[in-house]
């Protein structure tokens, strides 16, 4: 599935190599440049392991000026650069090209300032998104914003993907945590967009770079918002008939008014999987099961979950199981949280999608997908983010059957046509990256995507910032890989995803 | 389009006329596509609310949105709804009500203070501008309740960006680049919106109390606390006529707070901010939920500012700039009220210049903040900055006009000279 066509190679870069390494390092200490294919090789992909490039060069930049000048320099010369973070993307929008200088963001790896004062706090790109909330946890506080993989996935990367988690329902994705970023642009340009102050005057360019994945500008410096931590959390475990009944629930507990911290539903597959994976206590005969959960005071986490416990009730649900303590709410998600794994032990691959889609569409999009299954004859496996509306099927295939890794795309590809067809979205959080592509015009027509690649020539207009993601380069919409897992193979196997 | 359409826009469309008033999406392409070939800047309005903020400028023609109204589709349960550009909020707040939900944003009713009487203008305009209410601390601005929008650029091509969906990562987050792009980007025709449900109760808790300094402070616990307030306003003694409440025991300054959610829930939480604050039985009055709603509206719509004479600045800064940025700002005979916890500032002069309206900015920018001129003398606007912008943003911001608006035809000059 190596089939996608990158933007071409510039020769006559690869035939200055030589000349560029002793440029760079004329700019940067020459330790933090990496230029032997031994040293470059842990670059040459990020957590969308199928496919595989190595750079010319990885350099290492450890302060805002280097970055500033390694941009400029290239940006004079016309030679590609390709940022990095933590590496643990999903779709691939780290993927070096054999002509570009990949500038991992690794060195920026220090949290500078915690201010409680304006609850807020400024750190460099490459802290890890987790490590944000154990800097503050202390004094009670956390960030809000928690993609699975929070325990390896960099701030700086969230920004660039606008990473969500299982609670953005409630405390929205990370554009609506973020509070500043210090930003350089492919001419070498330092600036500041947003900061302590809230809303800055003029176009929102700190909402433009956030989920731009890397196309418009470096990020330096991140200041994001800090929430106190909750008093009370506490979850619901229920299990419903049928997935119709577990899609009204989520309907009718919107629709009453109540905002869940976090509201999921697994189909029976998945449910079946994860519990023989992690033994968390799920009702495995349910058709769809949902794990619901509240935070706040305890009389408001109480009176939330006693009205959810009413409309479940009046949806036909078959089991209700109510968290009594926190250890018993983390076992409800744990065996959620290895929904990857779990897979894993089912099939020799699995590909996981990302689609999004009006809560109310649930039961139809699920139906599609079985229907989609039987014809491709492939298994498949639903998580979903319900309280937002972010689907994650997980299709079933081997890979070394060539004629399944195909249907397995097309399987892939006809989901997430559905999810835009039903009023969804090709992407809710994993970002579009070189996975999907060429599926962007099945979202949007060449005037929008037009009107987008304009922004981008405004700020870059030599297209030399990762070039190749996000808008197709074919003009036809070719339907391509998603993210593919082969035997564990896959870059970070054990952080939690999705 | 419609027969109906078609036959509305023929008569319509006389390009003769100064001011236009599409009804319909192909008027407003036609209109642009005109305007974009014969190179004719317009001006872009709804129903004028907030005409006045921003640069005075030149336009040959006005293109009005007060025409283009309507919801177009309201989901209750998927918590968003689609409206026309030129619908107006008051129209939007009506229809959420019956399903008991709200534009969490607490979008500011500017015509108390242009004009002394309601007047909350159109979604278009709210977007447009992205000035947010009290919640803003907690919930966000209008640009994180935008879903998605369609419209039309400066070349006359429709252009859309974002969806129906909360969760959606593809492609640019265009929704925040036009929110408080004042119309200088691109004509918005469709809106879609996220709603919340409205909580099912709320109260004030009203501190009694005259020191700025003390305000901040409780505040800053209030905010900080696992309360969790919607709201955190200080007015000091001269505003205290504006506030008569049955359940306001004293007069003279007061810091307000605003805790929502289950009635039980609310009242668990003022004892215990109460008690975090450590407050005497006889420091503090408690306002409840009509009276809140009362409070909350005339705070986040300026109304002690209404039929006012004098000029309106606003000021945001972090909040631990607030208490030097208002003691600086004491030499300027300046009254004043603090809201977002208090790192908003309105700022109200009778008196102004252009020295003065210089040294404020200033200030603002000294303390990490920003101050935009809301209300300011006619004779002074010519010359004043309204917003302020440094020459790196600037030039940022001329490339990306012109790849929205190539030929700037879309109020040239409205935010900044020569964009």
């Amino acid at each position: 599935m190596s089939s996608l066509k990158m933007p071409k190679v510039d020769s006559s870069i690869l035939s200055k190599k030589d000349k560029i390494l002793s440029d760079i390092e004329k700019i940067i200490d020459p330790k933090n440049v990496l230029s032997h294919t031994d040293e470059i090789r842990p670059y040459e992909t990020d957590a969308l392991a199928a496919y595989k490039q190595a750079p010319l060069l990885v350099v290492l930049p450890e302060t805002v000026k280097e970055v500033s000048e390694i941009l400029k320099y290239c940006n004079d010369n016309k030679i590609k650069v390709v940022p990095r973070g933590a590496g643990t993307g999903l779709s691939g929008g780290s993927l070096p090209l054999e002509d570009c200088i990949l500038l991992a963001m690794g060195k920026f790896n220090k949290i500078l300032e915690l201010d409680y004062e304006n609850r807020c706090v400024v750190t460099q790109p490459c802290v890890t998104n987790l490590a944000i909330t154990q800097a503050v946890q202390d004094k009670g506080f956390y960030y809000a914003p928690d993609p699975s993989s929070q325990i390896a996935c960099s701030i700086g990367g969230n920004v660039a993907e606008n990473s969500g988690g299982v609670h953005s329902l409630k405390y929205g994705a990370t554009t609506n945590n973020l509070l500043g970023i210090e930003v350089v642009l492919m001419d070498g340009t330092i600036t500041r967009f947003g900061g302590k102050a809230m809303d800055a005057e003029g176009y929102d360019f700190l909402g433009l770079m956030t989920g731009s994945e890397g196309l418009l500008g470096v990020m330096t410096e991140v200041t994001v918002k800090i929430l106190r931590t909750p008093e009370v959390v506490k979850a619901a475990l229920i299990g419903f008939p049928t997935i119709e009944d577990a899609g009204n629930c989520v309907a009718e507990i919107i629709a009453q008014g109540c905002i869940p911290a976090g509201m999921e539903i697994m189909d029976k597959a998945l449910t079946k999987a994860t519990n023989d994976y992690s033994k968390a206590g799920y009702p495995t005969d349910a058709e769809g099961m949902m794990i619901v959960e509240f935070d706040g005071t305890e009389h408001e986490v109480n009176a939330y979950i006693e009205k959810v416990k009413n409309i479940a009730e009046k949806n036909n649900s078959s089991s209700l199981k109510i968290s009594k303590s926190n250890d018993e709410r983390l076992k409800f998600w744990a065996g959620r949280k290895a929904a990857f794994p779990a897979c894993g032990v089912l099939a020799p691959d699995y590909m996981c999608m990302d689609g999004s889609i009006p809560r109310g569409k649930l039961a139809e999009v699920l139906n599609e997908i079985t229907r989609l299954s039987k014809k491709y004859n492939l298994p498949v496996a639903n998580a979903f983010h319900a309280g937002d509306g972010n689907l994650h099927p997980l299709i079933m295939f081997d890979a070394n059957d060539p004629e399944e890794l195909k249907k397995c795309e097309e399987f892939g590809a006809d989901i997430l046509k559905y999810c835009v067809k039903v009023g969804g979205a090709l992407t809710g959080e994993h970002g579009v990256g070189i996975e999907k592509r060429e599926l962007m015009c099945e979202a949007f027509n060449d005037k929008d995507i037009q009107q987008q690649l304009t922004i981008k020539v405004a700020l870059d207009p030599n297209s030399l910032l990762n070039p190749g993601k996000v808008y197709p380069i074919l003009r036809k919409c070719a339907e391509e890989g998603r993210v593919h897992v082969h035997g564990g193979k896959t870059k970070f196997p054990d952080i939690p995803r999705f | 389009m419609s027969m109906e359409e078609k036959q509305n826009s023929q008569t319509f469309l006389d390009f003769n006329q100064s001011t236009f008033n599409p009804s319909t999406r192909e008027e407003i392409v036609e209109i642009v596509k005109d305007c974009y070939k014969k190179n004719i800047p317009l001006e872009i309005n709804g129903t004028k609310s907030k005409n006045k903020i921003g640069r005075n400028f030149q336009s040959e023609k006005t293109l009005s949105l007060s025409k283009f109204s309507g919801i177009i589709e309201y989901k209750p349960e998927e918590l968003y709804i689609k409206v026309k550009a030129g619908t107006p909020v008051k129209d939007i707040v009506a229809e959420l009500d019956k399903n008991n939900q709200q534009l969490a944003f607490e979008p500011i009713d500017f015509g108390f203070l242009f004009k002394g009487s309601s007047d909350a203008g159109t979604i278009g305009g709210v977007v447009s501008s992205n000035f947010a209410g009290p919640r803003r601390f907690k919930v966000g601005s209008a640009r994180d309740h935008l879903l998605g929008f369609q419209g039309v650029n400066g070349k006359g091509e429709i252009i859309k960006s974002g969806g129906t969906v909360v969760k959606n990562v593809t492609g640019y987050d265009l929704c925040k680049l036009l929110s408080g792009s004042f119309g200088t980007l691109t004509v918005l025709t469709d809106l879609s919106v996220k709603v919340l449900p409205k909580p099912d109760s709320s109260k004030t808790l009203i501190i009694n109390n005259p020191h700025l300094k003390k305000a901040i402070e409780y505040l800053g616990i209030a905010l900080s606390s696992s309360t969790d307030p919607s709201g955190g306003v200080f007015y000091p003694e001269k505003f205290d006529n504006n506030f008569t409440f049955n359940d306001l025991t004293h007069k003279g300054a007061l810091t307000a707070i605003r805790i929502e959610g289950p009635l039980n829930s609310v009242d668990e939480r003022i004892k215990r901010l109460i008690k975090e604050l450590s407050l005497l039985e006889n420091e503090f009055s408690i306002l409840e939920s009509v009276q809140t709603n009362i409070f909350w509206n005339k705070t986040k719509n300026l109304e002690v500012f209404s039929n006012s004479k004098s000029n309106l600045l606003r000021i945001v800064v972090p909040v631990s700039e607030t208490l030097n940025v208002i003691q600086k700002l004491k030499i300027f005979d300046a009254n004043y009220f603090l809201d977002w916890g208090g790192s908003l500032i309105w700022l109200e002069l009778e008196k102004i210049n252009l020295k003065t309206l210089r040294e404020i900015k200033e200030i603002a920018q000294e303390h990490s903040g920003y101050c935009t001129i809301i209300k300011v003398e006619e004779d002074l606007k010519a010359s004043a900055d309204i917003f302020t912008i440094d020459p790196i943003k600037y030039k940022i911001s001329e490339k990306i006009k012109k790849s929205f608006d190539p030929k700037r035809i879309f109020n040239p000059g409205k935010m900044y000279s020569g964009i």
